[in-house]
Protein backbone atom coordinates (compact mmCIF):
# COMPACT_ATOMS: atom_id res chain seq x y z
CA UNK A 1 0.00 0.00 0.00
CA UNK A 2 1.72 3.65 -1.11
CA UNK A 3 2.06 6.22 1.67
CA UNK A 4 -1.46 8.52 0.63
CA UNK A 5 -3.61 5.39 0.79
CA UNK A 6 -2.43 3.93 4.18
CA UNK A 7 -2.87 8.03 5.04
CA UNK A 8 -6.57 7.39 3.73
CA UNK A 9 -6.89 4.03 5.12
CA UNK A 10 -5.72 4.29 8.50
CA UNK A 11 -8.25 6.44 9.79
CA UNK A 12 -10.77 4.74 7.80
CA UNK A 13 -10.63 1.74 8.80
CA UNK A 14 -11.33 1.82 11.78
CA UNK A 15 -14.66 3.71 11.80
CA UNK A 16 -17.77 1.34 11.40
CA UNK A 17 -18.94 3.28 8.82
CA UNK A 18 -16.32 1.52 6.13
CA UNK A 19 -17.18 -1.95 7.00
CA UNK A 20 -21.19 -1.48 6.80
CA UNK A 21 -20.52 -0.04 3.44
CA UNK A 22 -18.13 -3.10 2.13
CA UNK A 23 -21.24 -5.53 3.55
CA UNK A 24 -24.13 -3.92 1.85
CA UNK A 25 -21.64 -3.29 -1.34
CA UNK A 26 -20.89 -7.10 -1.15
CA UNK A 27 -24.34 -8.43 -0.64
CA UNK A 28 -25.58 -6.23 -3.82
CA UNK A 29 -22.48 -7.71 -6.08
CA UNK A 30 -23.79 -11.03 -4.55
CA UNK A 31 -27.45 -10.19 -5.47
CA UNK A 32 -26.31 -8.91 -8.96
CA UNK A 33 -24.15 -12.19 -9.47
CA UNK A 34 -27.38 -14.53 -8.21
CA UNK A 35 -29.42 -11.94 -11.69
CA UNK A 36 -26.65 -12.55 -14.06
CA UNK A 37 -27.08 -16.27 -12.93
CA UNK A 38 -31.00 -16.32 -13.89
CA UNK A 39 -31.51 -16.69 -10.70
CA UNK A 40 -29.54 -19.95 -9.67
CA UNK A 41 -29.51 -20.60 -6.15
CA UNK A 42 -25.82 -22.02 -6.19
CA UNK A 43 -24.78 -18.25 -6.90
CA UNK A 44 -25.84 -17.93 -3.17
CA UNK A 45 -25.44 -13.83 -2.62
CA UNK A 46 -25.14 -14.93 1.32
CA UNK A 47 -21.90 -16.79 0.38
CA UNK A 48 -20.52 -14.95 -2.19
CA UNK A 49 -21.22 -11.88 0.05
CA UNK A 50 -19.28 -13.60 2.57
CA UNK A 51 -16.22 -14.37 0.46
CA UNK A 52 -15.86 -11.21 -0.66
CA UNK A 53 -15.69 -9.36 3.02
CA UNK A 54 -13.75 -12.37 4.13
CA UNK A 55 -11.17 -12.11 1.21
CA UNK A 56 -11.19 -8.32 1.74
CA UNK A 57 -10.29 -8.44 5.66
CA UNK A 58 -7.39 -11.05 4.78
CA UNK A 59 -6.34 -8.95 2.22
CA UNK A 60 -5.93 -5.97 4.11
CA UNK A 61 -5.00 -7.79 7.66
CA UNK A 62 -8.26 -6.55 9.32
CA UNK A 63 -9.12 -8.28 12.59
CA UNK A 64 -13.17 -9.66 13.06
CA UNK A 65 -13.62 -7.52 15.71
CA UNK A 66 -12.85 -4.12 13.78
CA UNK A 67 -14.85 -5.79 11.36
CA UNK A 68 -17.91 -6.53 13.35
CA UNK A 69 -17.97 -3.45 14.81
CA UNK A 70 -19.06 -1.72 11.49
CA UNK A 71 -21.62 -4.90 10.98
CA UNK A 72 -23.04 -5.27 14.23
CA UNK A 73 -25.34 -2.95 13.00
CA UNK A 74 -26.76 -5.01 10.05
CA UNK A 75 -26.42 -8.09 12.73
CA UNK A 76 -28.85 -6.33 14.91
CA UNK A 77 -31.42 -6.37 12.17
CA UNK A 78 -31.68 -10.65 12.90
CA UNK A 79 -33.66 -9.58 15.95
CA UNK A 80 -36.64 -7.55 14.39
CA UNK A 81 -36.33 -9.90 11.26
CA UNK A 82 -37.16 -13.09 13.49
CA UNK A 83 -40.35 -11.11 15.00
CA UNK A 84 -41.22 -10.20 11.12
CA UNK A 85 -41.20 -13.11 10.70
CA UNK A 86 -45.01 -13.75 12.55
CA UNK A 87 -46.72 -11.92 9.68
CA UNK A 88 -46.58 -14.80 7.12
CA UNK A 89 -47.03 -17.00 10.38
CA UNK A 90 -49.77 -15.14 11.55
CA UNK A 91 -51.68 -15.32 7.67
CA UNK A 92 -51.87 -18.46 6.93
CA UNK A 93 -52.95 -19.37 10.72
CA UNK A 94 -55.64 -21.32 9.20
CA UNK A 95 -53.49 -23.35 6.77
CA UNK A 96 -50.87 -24.25 10.05
CA UNK A 97 -53.80 -25.02 12.23
CA UNK A 98 -55.56 -27.15 10.00
CA UNK A 99 -52.42 -29.08 9.35
CA UNK A 100 -51.01 -29.23 13.09
CA UNK A 101 -50.17 -32.87 13.85
CA UNK A 102 -48.54 -33.17 10.36
CA UNK A 103 -46.61 -30.51 11.24
CA UNK A 104 -45.63 -31.32 14.97
CA UNK A 105 -44.53 -35.31 13.58
CA UNK A 106 -42.32 -33.67 10.89
CA UNK A 107 -40.74 -30.83 12.94
CA UNK A 108 -39.86 -33.77 16.02
CA UNK A 109 -38.50 -36.25 13.16
CA UNK A 110 -36.41 -33.67 11.07
CA UNK A 111 -35.21 -32.25 14.72
CA UNK A 112 -34.25 -35.34 16.14
CA UNK A 113 -32.58 -36.54 12.74
CA UNK A 114 -30.21 -32.84 12.92
CA UNK A 115 -29.18 -33.12 16.11
CA UNK A 116 -28.22 -36.82 16.31
CA UNK A 117 -26.37 -37.30 12.71
CA UNK A 118 -24.85 -34.11 13.09
CA UNK A 119 -23.21 -35.26 16.49
CA UNK A 120 -22.98 -38.70 14.96
CA UNK A 121 -21.14 -38.09 11.99
CA UNK A 122 -18.57 -35.65 13.67
CA UNK A 123 -18.30 -38.46 16.55
CA UNK A 124 -17.72 -41.35 13.82
CA UNK A 125 -15.01 -39.24 12.13
CA UNK A 126 -12.94 -38.88 14.92
CA UNK A 127 -13.98 -35.04 15.51
CA UNK A 128 -13.50 -33.36 19.06
CA UNK A 129 -16.08 -32.86 21.60
CA UNK A 130 -16.30 -29.10 21.23
CA UNK A 131 -16.97 -29.67 17.68
CA UNK A 132 -19.65 -32.42 18.24
CA UNK A 133 -21.42 -30.08 20.49
CA UNK A 134 -21.07 -27.04 18.15
CA UNK A 135 -22.94 -29.10 16.06
CA UNK A 136 -25.51 -30.34 18.11
CA UNK A 137 -27.98 -26.80 17.72
CA UNK A 138 -26.56 -26.14 14.22
CA UNK A 139 -30.06 -26.31 12.11
CA UNK A 140 -31.73 -23.62 14.46
CA UNK A 141 -31.76 -19.74 13.85
CA UNK A 142 -28.35 -18.62 14.86
CA UNK A 143 -29.14 -16.29 17.83
CA UNK A 144 -30.94 -19.74 19.67
CA UNK A 145 -28.08 -21.59 17.89
CA UNK A 146 -25.42 -19.83 19.77
CA UNK A 147 -27.26 -19.47 22.86
CA UNK A 148 -27.52 -23.18 22.86
CA UNK A 149 -24.02 -23.66 22.13
CA UNK A 150 -22.76 -21.32 24.68
CA UNK A 151 -25.31 -23.55 27.73
CA UNK A 152 -24.07 -26.87 26.49
CA UNK A 153 -20.05 -26.27 26.34
CA UNK A 154 -19.97 -25.65 22.25
CA UNK A 155 -18.06 -23.09 20.69
CA UNK A 156 -20.86 -20.21 20.03
CA UNK A 157 -18.83 -18.91 16.92
CA UNK A 158 -18.22 -22.30 15.34
CA UNK A 159 -21.85 -22.85 15.84
CA UNK A 160 -23.00 -19.46 14.30
CA UNK A 161 -20.57 -20.52 11.00
CA UNK A 162 -22.07 -24.07 11.04
CA UNK A 163 -25.44 -23.00 10.95
CA UNK A 164 -24.54 -20.75 7.71
CA UNK A 165 -22.84 -23.06 6.47
CA UNK A 166 -25.63 -25.69 6.32
CA UNK A 167 -28.26 -22.56 5.71
CA UNK A 168 -26.28 -22.02 2.64
CA UNK A 169 -26.55 -25.93 1.57
CA UNK A 170 -29.86 -26.55 2.28
CA UNK A 171 -31.00 -23.04 0.70
CA UNK A 172 -28.54 -24.16 -2.47
CA UNK A 173 -29.58 -27.90 -2.49
CA UNK A 174 -33.27 -27.52 -1.36
CA UNK A 175 -35.43 -27.58 -4.42
CA UNK A 176 -33.55 -30.04 -6.18
CA UNK A 177 -33.21 -32.38 -3.45
CA UNK A 178 -37.20 -32.11 -2.63
CA UNK A 179 -37.69 -32.54 -6.41
CA UNK A 180 -35.99 -36.16 -6.36
CA UNK A 181 -38.52 -37.05 -4.25
CA UNK A 182 -41.39 -36.04 -6.12
CA UNK A 183 -42.40 -33.33 -3.10
CA UNK A 184 -43.37 -30.11 -4.65
CA UNK A 185 -45.34 -28.98 -1.66
CA UNK A 186 -44.56 -25.70 -0.78
CA UNK A 187 -46.50 -26.63 2.32
CA UNK A 188 -43.55 -29.48 3.15
CA UNK A 189 -40.97 -27.18 1.24
CA UNK A 190 -40.96 -24.50 3.78
CA UNK A 191 -41.55 -26.13 6.88
CA UNK A 192 -38.10 -28.44 6.02
CA UNK A 193 -35.91 -25.22 4.67
CA UNK A 194 -37.50 -24.07 8.64
CA UNK A 195 -36.54 -26.96 10.17
CA UNK A 196 -33.17 -27.88 8.42
CA UNK A 197 -31.65 -24.73 7.16
CA UNK A 198 -33.47 -22.25 9.49
CA UNK A 199 -33.08 -18.43 8.27
CA UNK A 200 -31.13 -18.54 5.55
CA UNK A 201 -32.71 -21.54 3.62
CA UNK A 202 -36.22 -19.71 4.92
CA UNK A 203 -35.02 -16.71 2.61
CA UNK A 204 -34.74 -18.56 -0.41
CA UNK A 205 -38.14 -20.35 0.02
CA UNK A 206 -39.54 -16.99 1.34
CA UNK A 207 -38.35 -15.32 -1.88
CA UNK A 208 -40.79 -17.75 -3.99
CA UNK A 209 -44.14 -18.38 -1.82
CA UNK A 210 -46.11 -16.90 0.44
CA UNK A 211 -47.25 -20.34 1.91
CA UNK A 212 -43.70 -21.81 2.23
CA UNK A 213 -42.66 -18.20 3.95
CA UNK A 214 -45.58 -18.81 6.37
CA UNK A 215 -44.47 -22.35 6.87
CA UNK A 216 -40.66 -21.67 7.18
CA UNK A 217 -41.37 -18.90 9.26
CA UNK A 218 -43.25 -21.64 11.59
CA UNK A 219 -40.12 -24.67 10.97
CA UNK A 220 -37.57 -22.02 12.46
CA UNK A 221 -39.68 -20.52 15.46
CA UNK A 222 -40.75 -23.97 16.53
CA UNK A 223 -37.37 -25.83 16.14
CA UNK A 224 -35.26 -23.00 17.85
CA UNK A 225 -38.02 -23.89 20.67
CA UNK A 226 -38.04 -27.88 20.26
CA UNK A 227 -33.96 -27.35 20.04
CA UNK A 228 -33.74 -25.15 22.88
CA UNK A 229 -35.26 -27.34 25.13
CA UNK A 230 -34.20 -30.74 23.46
CA UNK A 231 -30.21 -30.20 22.93
CA UNK A 232 -29.15 -29.31 26.52
CA UNK A 233 -31.28 -32.56 27.96
CA UNK A 234 -29.65 -34.42 25.33
CA UNK A 235 -25.98 -32.84 25.75
CA UNK A 236 -26.73 -33.62 29.67
CA UNK A 237 -27.46 -37.23 28.59
CA UNK A 238 -23.67 -37.73 26.68
CA UNK A 239 -21.49 -37.38 29.38
CA UNK B 1 -42.64 2.87 8.55
CA UNK B 2 -41.68 4.15 12.23
CA UNK B 3 -44.66 2.50 13.50
CA UNK B 4 -44.01 -1.20 11.99
CA UNK B 5 -40.08 -0.51 13.29
CA UNK B 6 -41.63 0.02 17.21
CA UNK B 7 -43.79 -2.93 16.53
CA UNK B 8 -41.17 -5.28 15.86
CA UNK B 9 -38.61 -3.84 18.23
CA UNK B 10 -40.88 -3.42 20.96
CA UNK B 11 -42.22 -7.13 20.63
CA UNK B 12 -38.26 -8.11 20.73
CA UNK B 13 -37.71 -5.92 23.60
CA UNK B 14 -40.72 -7.70 25.35
CA UNK B 15 -39.40 -10.95 23.98
CA UNK B 16 -36.34 -10.17 25.99
CA UNK B 17 -38.25 -9.18 29.39
CA UNK B 18 -39.82 -12.32 29.23
CA UNK B 19 -36.90 -14.72 28.72
CA UNK B 20 -35.16 -12.60 31.54
CA UNK B 21 -37.78 -12.34 33.93
CA UNK B 22 -38.87 -16.36 33.59
CA UNK B 23 -35.01 -17.87 32.96
CA UNK B 24 -36.73 -18.75 29.78
CA UNK B 25 -34.03 -20.91 27.05
CA UNK B 26 -35.78 -19.51 24.02
CA UNK B 27 -33.95 -16.23 22.74
CA UNK B 28 -36.07 -12.61 23.07
CA UNK B 29 -36.27 -12.62 19.30
CA UNK B 30 -38.45 -15.85 19.06
CA UNK B 31 -40.48 -14.99 22.23
CA UNK B 32 -41.07 -11.75 20.45
CA UNK B 33 -42.17 -13.52 16.93
CA UNK B 34 -44.39 -15.61 18.43
CA UNK B 35 -46.27 -12.83 20.70
CA UNK B 36 -46.74 -10.78 17.94
CA UNK B 37 -48.08 -13.70 16.09
CA UNK B 38 -50.46 -14.29 18.69
CA UNK B 39 -51.60 -10.46 18.37
CA UNK B 40 -51.88 -10.91 14.87
CA UNK B 41 -53.95 -13.95 15.55
CA UNK B 42 -56.13 -12.20 18.05
CA UNK B 43 -56.79 -9.12 15.85
CA UNK B 44 -57.97 -11.15 12.75
CA UNK B 45 -60.11 -13.02 14.88
CA UNK B 46 -61.73 -9.78 15.91
CA UNK B 47 -62.25 -8.14 12.77
CA UNK B 48 -62.84 -11.04 10.51
CA UNK B 49 -59.92 -9.88 8.30
CA UNK B 50 -56.22 -12.17 8.63
CA UNK B 51 -54.76 -9.62 5.97
CA UNK B 52 -51.75 -7.85 8.62
CA UNK B 53 -52.49 -3.74 8.73
CA UNK B 54 -50.75 -1.98 6.42
CA UNK B 55 -47.92 -0.41 8.04
CA UNK B 56 -46.64 -3.66 9.28
CA UNK B 57 -47.33 -5.77 6.48
CA UNK B 58 -44.87 -4.10 4.05
CA UNK B 59 -42.20 -3.41 6.70
CA UNK B 60 -42.04 -6.59 7.79
CA UNK B 61 -42.07 -8.31 3.57
CA UNK B 62 -39.25 -5.79 3.14
CA UNK B 63 -37.27 -7.27 6.09
CA UNK B 64 -37.87 -10.77 5.04
CA UNK B 65 -36.75 -10.17 1.50
CA UNK B 66 -33.15 -9.10 2.53
CA UNK B 67 -33.07 -11.65 5.36
CA UNK B 68 -29.94 -12.70 3.59
CA UNK B 69 -27.89 -9.61 3.99
CA UNK B 70 -28.66 -10.18 8.22
CA UNK B 71 -26.71 -13.43 8.03
CA UNK B 72 -23.49 -11.80 6.44
CA UNK B 73 -21.94 -10.44 9.81
CA UNK B 74 -22.13 -13.71 11.87
CA UNK B 75 -21.00 -15.56 8.49
CA UNK B 76 -18.05 -14.29 8.11
CA UNK B 77 -16.97 -14.72 11.57
CA UNK B 78 -15.62 -18.08 9.72
CA UNK B 79 -12.93 -16.87 8.89
CA UNK B 80 -12.03 -16.37 12.91
CA UNK B 81 -12.92 -19.84 13.42
CA UNK B 82 -10.42 -20.85 10.56
CA UNK B 83 -8.13 -22.35 12.86
CA UNK B 84 -10.57 -25.59 14.63
CA UNK B 85 -12.31 -25.85 10.81
CA UNK B 86 -8.60 -26.22 9.11
CA UNK B 87 -7.76 -29.18 11.58
CA UNK B 88 -11.18 -31.20 11.78
CA UNK B 89 -12.52 -29.83 8.05
CA UNK B 90 -13.39 -33.51 7.50
CA UNK B 91 -15.87 -34.33 10.43
CA UNK B 92 -17.26 -31.14 10.03
CA UNK B 93 -17.97 -30.44 6.60
CA UNK B 94 -19.61 -34.55 6.37
CA UNK B 95 -21.29 -33.68 9.50
CA UNK B 96 -23.00 -30.40 8.32
CA UNK B 97 -23.61 -31.32 4.78
CA UNK B 98 -24.94 -34.70 6.10
CA UNK B 99 -27.26 -33.86 8.84
CA UNK B 100 -28.57 -30.76 6.76
CA UNK B 101 -29.37 -32.55 4.15
CA UNK B 102 -30.98 -35.97 5.81
CA UNK B 103 -32.83 -33.24 8.32
CA UNK B 104 -34.25 -31.96 4.93
CA UNK B 105 -35.70 -35.24 3.26
CA UNK B 106 -36.81 -36.49 6.77
CA UNK B 107 -38.84 -32.94 7.83
CA UNK B 108 -40.47 -32.77 3.77
CA UNK B 109 -41.22 -36.60 3.57
CA UNK B 110 -43.02 -36.59 7.02
CA UNK B 111 -44.92 -33.60 6.44
CA UNK B 112 -45.83 -34.72 3.00
CA UNK B 113 -46.71 -38.37 3.59
CA UNK B 114 -48.95 -37.15 6.88
CA UNK B 115 -50.43 -34.58 4.50
CA UNK B 116 -51.01 -36.20 1.69
CA UNK B 117 -54.63 -38.26 3.05
CA UNK B 118 -56.32 -34.76 4.23
CA UNK B 119 -55.00 -32.85 0.89
CA UNK B 120 -57.03 -35.06 -1.42
CA UNK B 121 -59.57 -36.26 1.21
CA UNK B 122 -58.90 -39.97 0.56
CA UNK B 123 -56.75 -42.66 1.73
CA UNK B 124 -56.68 -45.29 -1.25
CA UNK B 125 -54.72 -42.42 -2.67
CA UNK B 126 -52.59 -43.43 -5.51
CA UNK B 127 -48.83 -42.91 -5.81
CA UNK B 128 -49.17 -44.00 -1.59
CA UNK B 129 -45.68 -46.15 -2.68
CA UNK B 130 -43.47 -43.51 -4.45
Amino acid sequence: MNAALHHLWTPLSATPLLWLVVTLAAYVIGRQVQKACGGSPFASPVLIAILIVGATLLGTGTSYDTYFAGAQFIHFLLGPVTVALAVPLAENFALVRRHLSSIGLALLAGSLTSVISGVGLVWLLGGSRSVALSMAPKAVTTPIAMAVSDQIGGVPALTASLAILGGILAAIIGRHMLARFQIDDWRAHGLAAGVAGSGIAAAQVAALDEVGAAFAALGIGLNGLLTALLVPLLAALWR
Amino acid sequence: MTSAMLILVGCQLLGELLRATFQLPIPGPVIGMFLLALALGLRARRTGNDRTPAPLKPAAEGLIANMGLLFVPAGVGIIAEAGVIRKEWLPILVAVAGSTILSLIVTALVMHWTLRPTHTHDTNGEGRTS
